[in-house]
């Protein structure tokens, strides 16, 4: 079975980011790291991949800056990286982004399942991987829980999935697309062995013209990134001989305020 | 020309968020004199388009079949997608929870369309639209457009106010049928467990957290007890005894920081930040939290914050309109008493 995930580089959680002078997100000269919610992703398509004695490779789409998530995750364990690369193409948009996605996908042709995390935690628009299984025309299951069986011999997935009312269990036939939750499996840590050969891994680089399909064309355009107004609150921190006595100032307060 | 409104339901009730959506809509609708037209399938369909009559749609196509009955994203995004390349709608909107993020942009790559996903303000500049969203976790906003005949837009839960509701507003309805049959679908859904309690933080209007200073419980762990961890058995004994009380009387739901998902304290689903839940409620009480930059990432939209930690010096109390200084076990109960007082319950 050959499985594949996406995944990019983000910026560290910890860093600030801000808006510069001409116009773009900037923060700085902070490391990036692979998208956290993807490190759940990764952990599962290489466990999934070896359970069934098979290849986890990773996709990352855009500029080389995403090398970083790529390289981080064969640190981990996924067997082979690769980079879509369409010079031109505003990959923010998401037509754009799944069109290129599901070249690959068809590019590289025995994939049969394909694993993303729960978004990315920079821009969080959670649309990519229903985008990609609906450009296949695959089965998606999303906000998985746990893969309860994964049989590829009979070629069928049974997961547990978590929405906001609760938990169901859901089955269905391979090929599918699948994004999975913190708390699915608890990711390792890159060992030494796998740096090294993330350090000496040669990331092949695809343009749509490699994959046999045309630049695809944006829908959507960004037309500014802004820094948000500071916020400025001006913070009363309440005194009073005990507990008791703050505690009925702040509801006091409360009423005040109009939110209760 | 229409605007639409997919109007999310669950056991044959519409999630009320659904008609923050339909305002945000009815204000693009209104801009362009279009109808206001929602799209409601499944269990119930025609009450609940009629009730969305009453939230201000002029129209809704429905459809309550075995198909449709529950939420099924293959049949759902099969019915949108067939209103959408029929009437060519200049928007589809819905509000941002996990069944219309893929639904909505299931049906997008359908009919070739722009989407926009979690916007928390929309104008129209002279036909164009213009979408504000935060990204980088609140730390920057962007505006985006689309220049496809149809955009679907996902907007963000509390970002836009519910409309007031119109008892003798009518509304008219259209029926619609599903081309798939049950053999036709690729999931098969084998049960469903409600979770034990609804968490629902990103509807709620207070919540109540608590962090990893809840395992500062001075309760004693009883003795046939010993084989937990105790500091898990005191914040747990703290969340349900200490915290739950206060959110009772609050009406509010109970959030965690991530420290206290990860000690096990607390499950997942209750986790507010940036790999957790993004909240907005009008207030937001945190006990025992410090405030670190991908928590504040998820509970920084709040209206009013308040602090309840013993570290003067915690980052949180930068975040907050109010902080008490002082053991959280001490002020919690006080709070709840206090509250309890006032709201004469
Ligand atoms: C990629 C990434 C993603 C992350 N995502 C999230 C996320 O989604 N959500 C999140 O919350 N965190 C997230 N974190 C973790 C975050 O960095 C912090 O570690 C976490 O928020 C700390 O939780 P805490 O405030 O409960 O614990 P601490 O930082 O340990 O703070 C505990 C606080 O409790 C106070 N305290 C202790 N005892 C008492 C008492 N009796 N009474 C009153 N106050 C008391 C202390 O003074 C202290 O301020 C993420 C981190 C990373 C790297
Ligand atoms: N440019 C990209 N290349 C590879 N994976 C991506 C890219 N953008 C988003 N993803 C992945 O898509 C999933 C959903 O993210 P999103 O829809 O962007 O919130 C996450 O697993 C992301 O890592």
């Amino acid at each position: 079975m050959h499985v594949v995930s996406f995944t990019r580089s983000t910026p560290d959680t910890a860093a600030k980011v801000w808006v510069n002078e001409e116009g773009k997100v900037s923060w700085g000269d902070v490391a990036t790291v692979v998208n956290p919610w993807d490190e759940y992703s990764l952990e599962e398509a290489i466990v999934q991949a070896k359970n069934c004695a098979g290849e986890a490779t990773v996709i990352a789409i855009g500029p080389e800056i995403h090398d970083d998530a790529l390289k981080h995750s064969i640190a981990m364990g996924m067997t082979k990286a690769l980079r879509i690369d369409e010079p031109g193409a505003d990959t923010r948009d998401s037509l754009v982004w799944s069109a290129l996605a599901a070249g690959a996908i068809k590019k590289l042709g025995n994939v049969e399942l394909v694993i993303f995390g729960k978004e990315s935690v920079d821009v969080a628009t959670d649309q990519h991987s229903y985008q990609l299984a609906r450009r296949l025309g695959w089965t998606m299951l999303s906000y998985v829980s746990n893969i309860i069986a994964l049989d590829a011999d009979t070629g069928t997935i049974r997961v547990e999935q978590m929405l906001e009312q609760g938990k169901r269990v859901l089955s269905a036939r391979l090929p599918a697309v699948i994004s999975v939750m913190k708390g699915i499996n608890e990711p390792r840590y890159p060992n030494f062995l796998g740096i090294r050969k993330a350090a000496k891994a040669r990331i092949p680089v695809w343009s749509a013209a490699d994959m046999g399909i045309e630049a695809p064309v944006p829908a959507t355009a960004v037309l500014a990134y802004h820094n948000p107004p500071v916020r400025a609150v001006a913070t009363e921190i309440i005194t009073g001989n005990d507990s008791a006595e703050k505690a009925a100032i702040l509801a006091e307060r409360l009423f005040e305020e109009k939110v209760l | 020309m229409s605007v639409y409104v997919w109007i999310e339901t669950y056991s044959g009730r519409a999630n009320p968020s659904s008609w923050e959506a339909l305002a945000a809509a009815a204000t693009l609708a209104e801009n362009l004199e279009s109808d206001l037209t929602t799209l409601v399938f499944g269990e119930n369909a025609r009450a609940i388009a009629t009730e969305a009559g009453r939230f201000g749609a002029t129209n809704a196509y429905i459809c309550d079949d075995e198909v449709v009955n529950e939420y099924r994203l293959e049949a759902y995004a099969q019915l949108m997608t067939d209103l959408v390349k029929r009437h060519q709608p200049a928007f589809v909107l819905a509000v941002a929870s996990s069944r219309s993020r893929e639904l909505l942009a299931s049906s997008a790559v359908d009919t070739e369309s722009g989407l926009i996903a979690e916007a928390t303000d929309l104008r129209l500049d002279r036909g164009r639209i213009i979408a504000t969203r935060p990204a980088y976790a609140g730390k920057v906003s962007m505006e985006m457009t689309s220049n496809s005949a149809t955009t679907y837009i996902t907007v963000r839960g509390r970002a836009f106010q519910a409309p007031s509701k119109d008892a003798n507003a009518t509304v008219s309805l259209a029926e619609i049928q599903t081309a798939l049959t049950m053999n036709d679908l690729s999931v098969e859904a084998e049960a469903f467990t409600d979770s034990a309690e609804n968490v629902n933080l990103t509807d709620a209007a207070i919540i109540v957290s608590g962090g990893r200073g809840m395992a500062n419980n001075p309760k004693a762990v009883p003795s046939d007890q010993d084989a937990v961890d105790p500091n898990v058995w005191k914040a747990k004994d703290g969340f349900e005894n200490t915290l739950r009380p206060l959110a009772s009387v609050l009406g509010a739901a109970l959030g965690a920081s991530r420290a206290a998902v990860d000690a096990g304290y607390i499950s997942y689903e209750h986790q507010v930040g940036q790999t957790g839940k993004v909240v907005n409620p009008d207030l937001y009480i945190a006990c025992g939290i410090s405030g670190a930059i991908q928590h504040q990432a998820g509970m920084r939209g709040s209206k009013i914050i308040v602090a309840i930690n013993k570290d003067a010096e915690a980052p949180i109390f930068k975040l907050a309109r109010y902080g008490i200084v002082g053991n959280l076990y001490d002020v919690v109960p006080a709070l709840t008493a206090a509250l309890r007082r006032k709201l004469g319950s």
